[in-house]
């Protein structure tokens, strides 16, 4: 079934303001065209008179080689469509455009990364500092004249890798004979690197003098990126009054795997396998994504019992997945191991079924455009019904006997703030932390994709957003999520299970299209531009960790430094989709 | 010397102290304690990472090789357990952690992309291979390495422990300690100290190249 494109006719923008926005007129586009100067007052008037206070996705699109354009996504926490606008501008350097910080504090990082990778300066904001690369890097790579040093051709498969049927390494084609790239008479003895001075210099604004006009001491405190409760390579620096966050920065990038890049030289179908690697316990969401945004734009249906598989899929992931987040929170939380080892107990047994339909525990490649690549044969079935009417269910009762009731988890969890609806929704937090602080806010009913609404489950809401809802709220999730995959397993039709017929590479029509799913972390979208070649001509992953990750300062301003590793594990982040 | 004949030196043992006295090398009484007890640095990249948690697990047990101590320290670590993409921006702080690690240390590149590059090879942040800037001793296929492929490996690198001697290992040995690497230098690009001649000559090339 196919869902319905985001439509943004309900509102017309361009009759409240005459001579400022147009509609995009461009084949496979929609939304509005802003005139750049107009922005923040078109911006204000999208969130405050027409609704949309949600922000999710901010990007960049490189129109080499005469403009640049920054599209904004804008949704409403009560659901249903969402609304497009744009900037666009000369591409002649400096590049600038209005930030969009103070109507939407969501689109802090986001602006940050593209100005990183785009070399878009967003006029207005108070710490534009690369984010994904480091401070002295040489251009900005996502543009499309930027070439890496790898660079061999525009589209793949590259026909230079075998030119008379001998292979040749990139190695030897570049002048220094390795993944690097100097500007030209580079003399590295000369050269005085950051050491991240431009970093420490944003936290001085934390340095305030007291009544008296004496100077605290602040101690400035790093943590990461090997720590080992950061999840991965995640770093703040952590600005210290005593024992109380007096300021916090996130460094992200180090594991900044070029993602997007690479993504606009794949054809549309080899993204996929690359998807598995953004978050990597929920590969299959990943691909669920991914696929729904390409299908937009192909306007191709999805075979019925492919899109029941899906939705078994996707929704086993959030299962291991929540149950990780459990065991992992309580392993930062002093409980060493015993609830991890309990998690990756069920943890396994749900991998099983992945590498049984996919071939592999974690990087599953398993959806195609229009369906999925694989029958689910009938023991494999069998074996998620044993799941998810037996197993789990029980499981997941231990895991409550033994925890939500525990008196040490309790106090300590209980009553420790994270986030309230209000700040969540403005720093454009989704996910099961937007959940926790009481809105209702999950695209799995906000705005239906596959075959969601034929399922009968609640959307799990904790009104508190402190520490035990953020908590419980997974709990709560997991029983959805088998309530889901009862019907699913239940109902699930015989037919085919691809609408279309196997094939390398697709024809994806010139457009645009914006693909979102409830991933257990939060909306993660794909953001794809098409010019009707055999490769995107944009790929942007708009992940829920990364944009997550904005309203860390906010939250941990004001509490211990104790508190800190716990709030983290709340965000619930993975490297591979924060950084890509 | 080889394993068999290590463990089997033959010595007559007399028959009074058949069962009470046992003979082996220094040699294997050292390797048997340090091959039981590799303690590797708990250090995660990417989603090689969550293998090596699954391989710690219950079902896959890395404890029965005496490797489940992992320790957050890299002073108190035996094995750099590299799992995952080595970025140009991390990589400073892996070289910082593998010249932290006291000998004897080993590192295992766990999965392709610690290996040489892995699907990601072509990015512009990618070191492509930890062992660029690191000695590698054992490389794990895999993209990620199965717990099963990583204890495999380990494995390996057990029997690698047990072939090495007292008497030649380089970290008794005396003089200055030669094996700390130059940490790399975040410049326009990754700038490897060792390299800056090479770097130096290529990017004047460049120069040359273009004004002709």
């Amino acid at each position: 079934m196919m869902t319905a494109p985001a439509s943004t006719l309900t509102v017309d923008l361009t009759q409240r303001f005459p001579g400022i926005v147009s509609a995009d007129a461009r084949p496979g586009y929609s939304g509005f065209i802003v005139e750049k100067d107009s922005l923040i007052e078109v911006a204000t008037a999208i969130r405050d008179e027409f609704g949309f206070d949600l922000l999710t996705a901010v990007t960049g699109v490189d129109y080499f080689p005469d403009k640049m354009e920054v599209v904004y996504h804008a949704y409403k926490t009560t659901g249903g469509p969402g609304l497009v606008f744009r900037v666009q501008v000369p591409r002649v350097d400096p590049i600038e455009v209005p930030s969009l910080i103070n109507v939407y504090p969501g689109a802090d990082l986001q602006e940050r990364e593209a100005w990183d990778l785009m070399g878009i300066k967003f006029t207005g904001h108070p710490d534009l500092r690369r984010i994904l690369m480091w401070e002295g890097f040489e251009g900005h790579p996502l543009r499309k004249d930027w070439k890496e040093p790898f660079y061999e051709e525009d589209a793949k498969p590259f026909k230079s890798r075998w030119p008379d049927g001998r292979f040749t390494m990139a190695e030897d084609k570049n002048p220094f004979k390795d993944n690097l790239k100097f500007p030209q008479d580079f003399d590295p003895e000369k050269w005085t690197p950051d050491n991240d001075e431009s970093l420490y210099q944003t936290l001085k604004r934390y340095t305030v003098k007291d009544e008296d006009g004496l100077e605290t001491d602040r101690i400035v405190v790093n943590m990461g990126p090997q720590h080992p409760s950061t999840h991965g390579v995640f770093r703040a620096a952590i600005m210290l009054d005593g024992e109380t966050i007096v300021g916090l920065k996130p460094v992200v990038g180090y594991l900044h795997r070029n993602h997007d890049k690479i993504g606009e030289r794949n054809t549309f179908l080899q993204n996929m396998p690359y998807t598995d690697r953004l978050d990597y316990f929920n590969s299959m969401s990943n691909n669920l994504g991914y696929a729904i945004a390409v299908e937009k734009l192909m306007n191709i249906p999805v075979a019925e019992r492919a899109d029941y598989i899906r939705v078994i899929m996707a929704e086993l992931s959030r299962i291991q997945n929540h149950l990780v987040f459990v065991g992992m929170l309580l392993n930062d939380l002093g409980a060493m191991y015993t609830p991890a080892l309990y998690a990756f107990e069920e943890r396994e047994l749900i991998l099983d079924i992945f590498e049984a339909v996919a071939g592999s525990r974690m990087m599953c490649n398993y959806l195609r455009f229009g369906g999925v690549v694989r029958d689910v044969p009938p023991y494999v079935l069998q074996k998620i019904k044993d799941l998810v009417f037996d197993r789990l269910p029980a499981k997941t009762d231990e895991f409550e006997r033994l925890l939500s009731e525990n008196e040490v988890l309790v106090s300590r969890l209980k009553g420790v703030k994270v986030l309230d609806a209000e700040t969540a929704v403005r720093y454009s937090v989704t996910g099961p932390v937007l959940r926790a602080a009481g809105v209702p806010y999950d695209l799995r009913r906000a705005d239906p994709y596959s075959v969601y609404d034929r399922f009968d489950f609640d959307v799990a809401v904790r009104p508190n957003g402190d520490m035990y809802d953020n908590y419980a709220i997974r709990i709560d999730e997991i029983r959805q999520s088998l309530r889901i995959l009862q019907q699913a397993v239940k109902q699930i039709p015989d037919g085919p299970i691809n609408s279309q017929k196997p094939q390398y590479q697709v024809r994806v029509p010139a457009g645009e299209s914006y693909g979102r799913i409830e991933s257990p972390k939060g909306e993660l979208a794909f953001y794809v531009v098409s010019n009707g070649k055999p490769n995107p001509w944009r790929y942007h992953v708009r992940p829920a960790s990364f944009v997550n990750i904005t309203a860390l300062e906010k939250m941990c301003i004001g509490t211990k430094i104790a508190d800190f590793v716990a709030l983290l594990g709340m965000l619930d982040i993975v490297m591979g989709e924060l950084d890509r | 010397m080889d394993n068999e004949k290590l463990s089997l030196p033959q010595y007559d043992i007399p028959d009074d102290v058949q069962n009470a006295v046992a003979i082996t090398t220094l040699d294997r009484l050292y390797n048997w304690g340090r091959r039981s007890s590799v303690w590797p640095l708990m250090f995660g990249l990417a989603c090689c990472a969550i293998e090596m948690i699954a391989a710690q697990a219950a079902r896959y047990d890395m404890a029965r090789f005496g490797m489940e101590v992992m320790r957050p320290t890299p002073r108190q670590a035996d094995l750099m357990l590299v799992s995952g993409t080595v970025t140009k921006k991390m990589v400073p702080s892996i070289v910082r952690l593998w010249n932290q690690m006291p000998e004897p240390k080993y590192c295992v590149a766990m999965g392709a992309c610690a290996s040489g590059g892995g699907p990601f090879k072509e990015g512009y942040n990618v070191v492509a291979g930890i062992d660029k800037l690191i000695p590698v001793d054992v490389y794990i296929p895999g993209c990620p390495p199965t717990p099963q492929a990583l204890i495999a490996g380990l494995i390996k690198l057990q029997q690698k422990i047990d072939k090495q001697s007292l008497r030649k290992v380089h970290w008794y040995r005396k003089g200055p300690d030669v094996m700390e690497i130059p940490v790399p230098i975040l410049g326009p690009d990754l700038i490897d100290p060792r390299r800056n001649a090479e770097i130096k000559s290529a990017a004047a090339a460049l120069a040359t190249k273009e004004s002709a």
